[in-house]
C-alpha cells in the first residue's frame, strides 16, 4: 500500500490528465515565450544537427562511407564500444550498490558517499583526466613502479577506460537513489517476513520496482561515455588507430582538413545521441505505464 | 622479482630468434603540421626498412601543439622517437624526465634537424590589406593570426622573427619588444597550435593575415586553392630547425632501437629529403634544396643561436613565466 501511494506521489502531474491552465497571462505572453523557446530550440540544437550532416553527405554517400573504411576511423569506433562496454557494466553495478545502500540503510558517513558519488559532476573533465596522468603517469606516484613491471595505465586503453569510468561513475547511482527513497523499504521488509532471503528479495522485490528507472540511467551512463571527450583526451596521448575514440578521432580529421571524414564520424556520434533520445522517450513511456497499471 | 625479467628476455630472445621478420611498431610523437608529411615518409622508410632487413615496420603518429606533446611524453607517452617543431621542447624533456642524453642535439647531423622551415604570411585572395613585411602587422585595422607561445613551438618561431626584424629595424631590444607588443594588440585570438590557428583563419575566416610556418602555409594553399590564398615573403625571417630525436630509455625497454635510429637517419637520405621537400619544407641536402628552391626561394633568415643565443636562453628570456612574452600580453 505504502509503495503504491509513494508512486502515486512520484507520478509527475502530467501523467494523471490534462493539466490544469497554471497562468492567466494574456494569449500574446504565452505565444512570445513559446516562439521563443522553439527559436531558441531551432538555433542551439536542430541547426547545429542539420549541419552535422550537410556537411557529412556534402560529397555525397560514397565520401560518407568511406570514412568508415578508414581503419584509423574503425579503431576509434572499436576503442569507443569497448571503453562504454567495460565502464558501463562496471557503474552499472556499481551504481545499484550504492543506490541500494544510501536508500534503504542508515550509517554515518552516508551523505559524505552522497557527496563522493557526485564528485565527478562537479569536477572539468579535464582535472579527471590530469588525476590520472598525475597518479599514473611516468612523473607520477606509481610512475616508475608501472614502468617497471611492465603496466601501462595512461596513453593506453586502461586510462581511458578508467577515465570513461569516472566522468560517468554517477548516471546510475543518481537515477537511483531518489526512486528507492521514494519506493522506501516495506516491500523489502514484508518479503523478508515472508521468508524471503537477501538475494530473492533483490532479485524479485528490489529489481522489478527499479528496472525503468535503471534503465534509464544505463542509457545516460552510455551515452556520455561515448561522448565523453575532455577526460579522455587528456589521457589519450592521440596514437592514431590506437588511443583515440570516437570525438577524438573527429578533432583529428577536422584539423587535417578532412571535414567529410569529421563530420561522418561526428554524424554517427550524433545518430548515437537520437538513438539515446528515442529510447528513452520509450523507458519514460513505458515507466509512465507501468505506474497507471 | 628478479627472475621474473631474466626469463621474459629469455623468451623473447628465444621468439625473436625462430621467427625470420619481424613486424615492428614505432611511436612518433610530433608537432602539427607534420601530419601529411609522415605519412608519407612512414611508407617511404617501412618500404626501404624491408628491402633491408626483412621485417615490417608500422609507425604510429601522435600529433599536437609541440609543448604539450613534450609534455606527454615526459608523463610516459612511449614515444621512440620525437620529431618536434624546436629544440627547447626537447631539451624540457631531458630536463624533466631525463629520458634521452643531454647532448641529443650532437648525435645527428645538422643539429639533429634534417629539414628546416621559416616564416611567412599567409593572406587572403588579393591580399586586401596590402602586407608585404612586418612592419605592416602593427599597422592599426589589421587582425593577425598567430598560436599561443606557451604551448606552441610555431608561435615562438613567429614571436622570435617578428623581434629579430624589429631589432635589426629600429635598434636595440627595448624597441623590439615594444614592437612585439604592438603586434600582439592585433591579435584576436591565440591558438594552442599552429594548426588551430590555421583553422582559425581558413575555416572560421578570422583575420587579414595568418602569421604561419611556411609548409603549412603551401599546405593551405593545397588544400584550398592557390586562388584564395597568398603567401607574402617577409624581407626577412627566420631559420626553423625542427630537430628528431630517440627517447633512449623508451627503445632500451622495448628493443627499437636499431630501427628508430635508422629511422631518424633515413630522413636525412635523398628519398627522405625529398619526400620533405614535397610537403614544402627546406631539405637540408644541396641537390634536392635546388630542386625546390623555385617553390622555397632563399631569403634572409636570422638563426636562433646567433640572434638570440640558442633555445635555452631564448626560451627563458621570453617564454618562460615572466619573460618578455608575459610582460608584453599581460598588460595587452
Amino acid at each position: 500500500m505504502a509503495a503504491v501511494f509513494a508512486r502515486a506521489l512520484a507520478t509527475s502531474p502530467h501523467a494523471a490528465g490534462p493539466a490544469p491552465r497554471a497562468t492567466q497571462d494574456p494569449a500574446w505572453v504565452r505565444w512570445t515565450l513559446t516562439a521563443v523557446a522553439l527559436l531558441f530550440l531551432l538555433f542551439f540544437l536542430v541547426l547545429p544537427l542539420a549541419a552535422v550532416f550537410t556537411e557529412a553527405l556534402r560529397r555525397g554517400l560514397g565520401a560518407y562511407f568511406a570514412a568508415f573504411r578508414d581503419p584509423a576511423a574503425l579503431a576509434s569506433i572499436k576503442l569507443t564500444l569497448i571503453a562504454a562496454g567495460i565502464a558501463v557494466p562496471a557503474n552499472l553495478v556499481f551504481g545499484v550498490a550504492a543506490a541500494w545502500l544510501i536508500a534503504k540503510f542508515k550509517f554515518r558517513g552516508k551523505s559524505v558517499l552522497t557527496t563522493l558519488i557526485d564528485l565527478p559532476f562537479a569536477v572539468s573533465p579535464v582535472i579527471s583526466g590530469l588525476i590520472y596522468v598525475l597518479v599514473f603517469g611516468l612523473q607520477g606516484w606509481w610512475g616508475e613502479w608501472l614502468l617497471a613491471h611492465n603496466l601501462t595505465v595512461i596513453f593506453a586503453v586502461p586510462g581511458i577506460v578508467l577515465a570513461t569510468m569516472f566522468v560517468t561513475f554517477p548516471f546510475v547511482a543518481r537515477e537511483l537513489i531518489p526512486l528507492m527513497q521514494a519506493q522506501g523499504a516495506d516491500e523489502e521488509y514484508a518479503a523478508i517476513t515472508l521468508g524471503a532471503n537477501g538475494w530473492q528479495t533483490f532479485w524479485r522485490v528490489t529489481l522489478p520496482n527499479i528496472k525503468w528507472g535503471l534503465l534509464y540511467g544505463v542509457i545516460l551512463c552510455n551515452a556520455r561515455a561515448m561522448g565523453e571527450f575532455g577526460a579522455v583526451s587528456v589521457v589519450s596521448g592521440h596514437i592514431r588507430g590506437e588511443t583515440n575514440t570516437m570525438p577524438l578521432h573527429v578533432e583529428i580529421l577536422y584539423n587535417e582538413y578532412n571535414f567529410v571524414a569529421a563530420f561522418a564520424v561526428a554524424s554517427l556520434l550524433a545518430l548515437l545521441a537520437i538513438v539515446t533520445l528515442v529510447l528513452k522517450a520509450l523507458v519514460e513511456w513505458r515507466h509512465a505505464q507501468s505506474r497507471t497499471l | 622479482m628478479k627472475v621474473k625479467p631474466l626469463l621474459l628476455g629469455v623468451l623473447a630472445l628465444a621468439a625473436s630468434a625462430g621467427a625470420s621478420a619481424k613486424t615492428v611498431e614505432l611511436l612518433n610523437v610530433s608537432y602539427d603540421p607534420t601530419r601529411e608529411l609522415y605519412v608519407e615518409y612512414n611508407r617511404a622508410f617501412a618500404r626501404y626498412w624491408k628491402a633491408k632487413t626483412g621485417d615490417d615496420v608500422t609507425v604510429k603518429q601522435s600529433h599536437g601543439g609541440s609543448g604539450k606533446q613534450a609534455r606527454g611524453v615526459i608523463d610516459g607517452l612511449p614515444a621512440d622517437v620525437v620529431t618536434l617543431a624546436l629544440a627547447a621542447d626537447i631539451d624540457a624533456i631531458c630536463e624533466h624526465s631525463q629520458q634521452l642524453p643531454k647532448q641529443w642535439q650532437q648525435l645527428l647531423p645538422n643539429n639533429s634537424a634534417p629539414y628546416t622551415s621559416t616564416i611567412v604570411f599567409l593572406v587572403r585572395q588579393g591580399n586586401p590589406k596590402g602586407i608585404r613585411d612586418w612592419d605592416d602587422l602593427v599597422k592599426p585595422g589589421v587582425s593577425v593570426i598567430t598560436p599561443n607561445p606557451k604551448t606552441s613551438g610555431g608561435a615562438r618561431w613567429n614571436y622570435l622573427a617578428a623581434w629579430a626584424y624589429a631589432r635589426r629595424k629600429l635598434g636595440g631590444d627595448a624597441a623590439a619588444q615594444e614592437f612585439v607588443a604592438k603586434l600582439l594588440k592585433n591579435v584576436p585570438v591565440l591558438d594552442s597550435g599552429a594548426r588551430g590557428s590555421t583553422t582559425t583563419f581558413v575555416q572560421r575566416e578570422i583575420g587579414d593575415v595568418a602569421i604561419s610556418w611556411e609548409n603549412e602555409a603551401f599546405l593551405v594553399q593545397k588544400e584550398f586553392g592557390a586562388d584564395k590564398y597568398e603567401i607574402v615573403v617577409p624581407s626577412l625571417s627566420i631559420l626553423a630547425e625542427p630537430p628528431v630525436a630517440v627517447v633512449d630509455r623508451v627503445v632500451r625497454k622495448k628493443g627499437t632501437a636499431e630501427v628508430a635510429q635508422a629511422y631518424l637517419q633515413y630522413l636525412y637520405s635523398e628519398e627522405g629529403q625529398d619526400i620533405a621537400g614535397r610537403h614544402f619544407y627546406r631539405p637540408r641536402n644541396p641537390t634536392i634544396a635546388a630542386k625546390y628552391a623555385k617553390k622555397l626561394p632563399p631569403l634572409e633568415l636570422v638563426t636562433i643561436d646567433a640572434e638570440f643565443g640558442g633555445w635555452a636562453k631564448a626560451q627563458k628570456t621570453h617564454f618562460a613565466d615572466g619573460g618578455t612574452f608575459d610582460q608584453v600580453y599581460l598588460n595587452k
